[in-house]
């Protein structure tokens, strides 16, 4: 984790109107890391995860990705530098198959459909999806459409993987599952920025916590350190429960 | 599953070859000109469906417009015949090439719309060409043109005394456009299309171009739209603005994918088996210009398909197939 990171976000402010969602925000992501992006409802988490997915420019700043500016780049262009992303409402492709759904994100770097549809199915293997390749996407389960916005994106080979709230509303079980399946991503060399809410599933598995409060950078480290900050604590929790954990 | 799959795609092409040699053997039958004709048109509009399909069924842009692609192919092969002296092959080709054109000029500004905007702008589109030819002087205006009669041949695509040729270019049209989808269904614009059709937005974070997606849609689909123009304005060897670029062609052309499945490979084949004769015969055994009974039938055969069947009769042969792949 010696060498640049493989996102930074430098002086990123974005406003909707007069509304100011993220204001100069520097934050950034080291190759091999799982960086998890906290903070409470209204944050900026969504519009700064949006950004860096290049759903729209920011008003302010730039967005570095692997040695490049890609600020103006679109969502496409990120897709293929190596950039992929999960929908917090799930986006599968209902009218087609789950490994037609895949082979849609293969397709990005396979030279063919053939070869597409091979990656398809080792990453449905990967993902647990296996067993389902043939079914309709409007037939699986809320957890099963899940991992299918995880392999959708996975199969488009990303060197940095978005996730939004991939492990809310799970049971417990399931987001158990779900971080073994964001570890294993890791070991295979993806980098993961994690947009969550709840911070009892993410802490124990991010290498480092940024947390966002009013669209600024409140707190950022260790998981361990973050959650004791009383900032963080306040914002998340308001001023009586600081006065009480102090 | 994954395995069986190039299997059931050369599956597919077998029974498309089967079926092509089934209705090739037809005439042998059916003596009948008036039936004959019933059956030029059904595969005219098999043919026709199958290009709409494309862009409306598995790309999901629902053009209603389609008549302006119909009309410029009738027309560019026409002029050029009757003013020119050009070949319709070359005509037909040139009318083809010149709707692609148009499609992608077309295409720029209105695949910015979506849905039910995109739909209107079709066919106010198709509207304006309707009027536009309809008062141009020099491709005959309101009263047509006459196709110069040059006696039957193949070279200049005129058969006054059998409608057999026609029906043979209809029936290589349809088994052509039928091949095209199929090629296409499992190439990277294939998937792409869907792709966009479902989801435009969870497309474009899997690299996915949507725009030029349409566009390549568009332009495949007004080519072979028109070609089958040019082939409508030689069976019928005159033509004029009502007869080839009125809206009744762009209904024409979507309903035989609604009825039989819309954006599947057999579902604009189905439809057309199933709603030209219908509406020719209707047209001729309730008599008067039948004008709106075909019509009150269509809307009948919409209703009960949307009812009962929104995914096209198509999806009554699928469960058998999930069965199958099941096992």
């Amino acid at each position: 984790m010696t060498s640049e990171p493989i996102l930074e976000t430098r002086g990123v402010s974005h406003h909707f109107g007069g509304l100011v969602a993220n204001r100069d925000i520097s934050i950034a992501v080291a190759r091999g890391e799982i960086v998890g992006l906290i903070g409470p409802n209204g944050a900026g988490k969504s519009t700064l995860f949006n950004l860096i997915a290049g759903v729209a420019p920011p008003t302010h700043g730039s967005i570095w990705f692997d040695g490049a500016n890609v600020t103006a780049l679109p969502a496409t262009g990120r897709c293929r530098r190596g950039i992929a992303r999960t929908f917090q409402v799930v986006k599968s492709f209902d009218g087609m198959s789950v490994i037609d759904n895949v082979i849609v994100g293969a397709l990005v770097r396979a030279h063919s459909v053939r070869a597409a549809r091979d990656h398809a199915v080792e990453v449905l293997q990967f993902t647990g999806l296996g067993q389902r390749a043939g079914a309709l996407a409007s037939e699986l389960t809320p957890s099963e459409k899940r991992r299918l916005e995880i392999a959708r994106a996975l199969a488009t080979a990303p060197k940095l993987l978005l996730l939004d709230e991939v492990l809310t509303g799970l049971t417990p079980a399931e987001a158990q599952r779900g971080v073994e399946l964001v570890r294993a991503i890791r070991e295979r060399g993806t980098t993961i920025l994690m947009v969550e809410h709840v911070m009892e599933i993410v802490m124990p598995l991010v290498d480092r916590a940024i947390v966002l409060d009013l669209g600024s950078v409140l707190a950022e480290g260790k998981p361990a350190d973050v959650v004791r900050n009383p900032a963080v604590i306040s914002a998340y929790l308001g001023e009586r429960h600081r006065a009480r954990s102090a | 599953m994954p395995t069986d799959f190039p299997e059931r795609r050369r599956r597919l092409l077998f029974v498309a070859a089967a079926l092509v040699v089934m209705v090739a053997a037809l005439p042998l039958f059916v003596r009948d000109v008036y039936v004959q004709n019933i059956l030029v048109l059904t595969l005219m509009y098999a043919a026709l469906s199958q290009s709409w399909n494309i862009l409306s069924g598995y790309c999901g842009q629902i053009s209603l417009g389609h008549a302006l692609y119909f009309g410029l192919g009738a027309y560019t092969s026409t002029i050029l015949f009757t003013k020119f002296g050009v070949l319709p092959w070359f005509g037909m080709l040139g009318g083809g090439i010149l709707s692609a054109l148009i499609a992608l000029a077309l295409g720029y500004p209105c695949f910015r719309l979506r849905g039910h905007y995109f739909v209107i702008a079709t066919i106010v589109i198709a509207e304006t060409a309707y009027l536009l030819f309809l008062n141009w002087d020099w491709a005959g205006a309101a009263l047509g043109i006459n196709m110069r009669v040059r006696g039957d041949s193949w070279v200049t695509f005129q058969f006054a005394r059998s409608k057999l040729p026609y029906f043979y270019f209809a029936l290589g049209l349809a088994a052509l456009t039928w091949l095209v989808t199929w090629a296409l269904e499992e190439s990277k614009w294939g998937y792409w299309w869907r792709a966009v059709k479902d989801n435009p937005e969870a497309a474009e974070s899997l690299g996915v171009v949507v725009f030029h997606s349409k566009m390549a849609a568009a332009a495949v689909s007004a080519f072979f739209t028109a070609i089958g123009g040019s082939f409508y304005a030689q069976f019928v060897s005159y033509i004029d603005p009502d007869s080839v670029m009125s809206f009744h062609f762009s209904l024409l052309m979507a309903l035989p994918a609604v009825l039989g499945g819309i954006g599947t490979l057999w579902g604009p084949a189905l439809g057309a088996a199933i709603l030209i004769p219908l509406t020719e015969l209707t047209r001729s055994y309730v008599g008067g210009s039948g004008k709106g009974i075909d019509l009150i039938v269509y809307g009948a055969l919409v209703m009960i398909i949307a009812l009962a069947r929104p995914e096209g009769l198509i999806s009554l042969f699928a469960p058998r197939r999930r069965a199958r792949v099941g096992k």
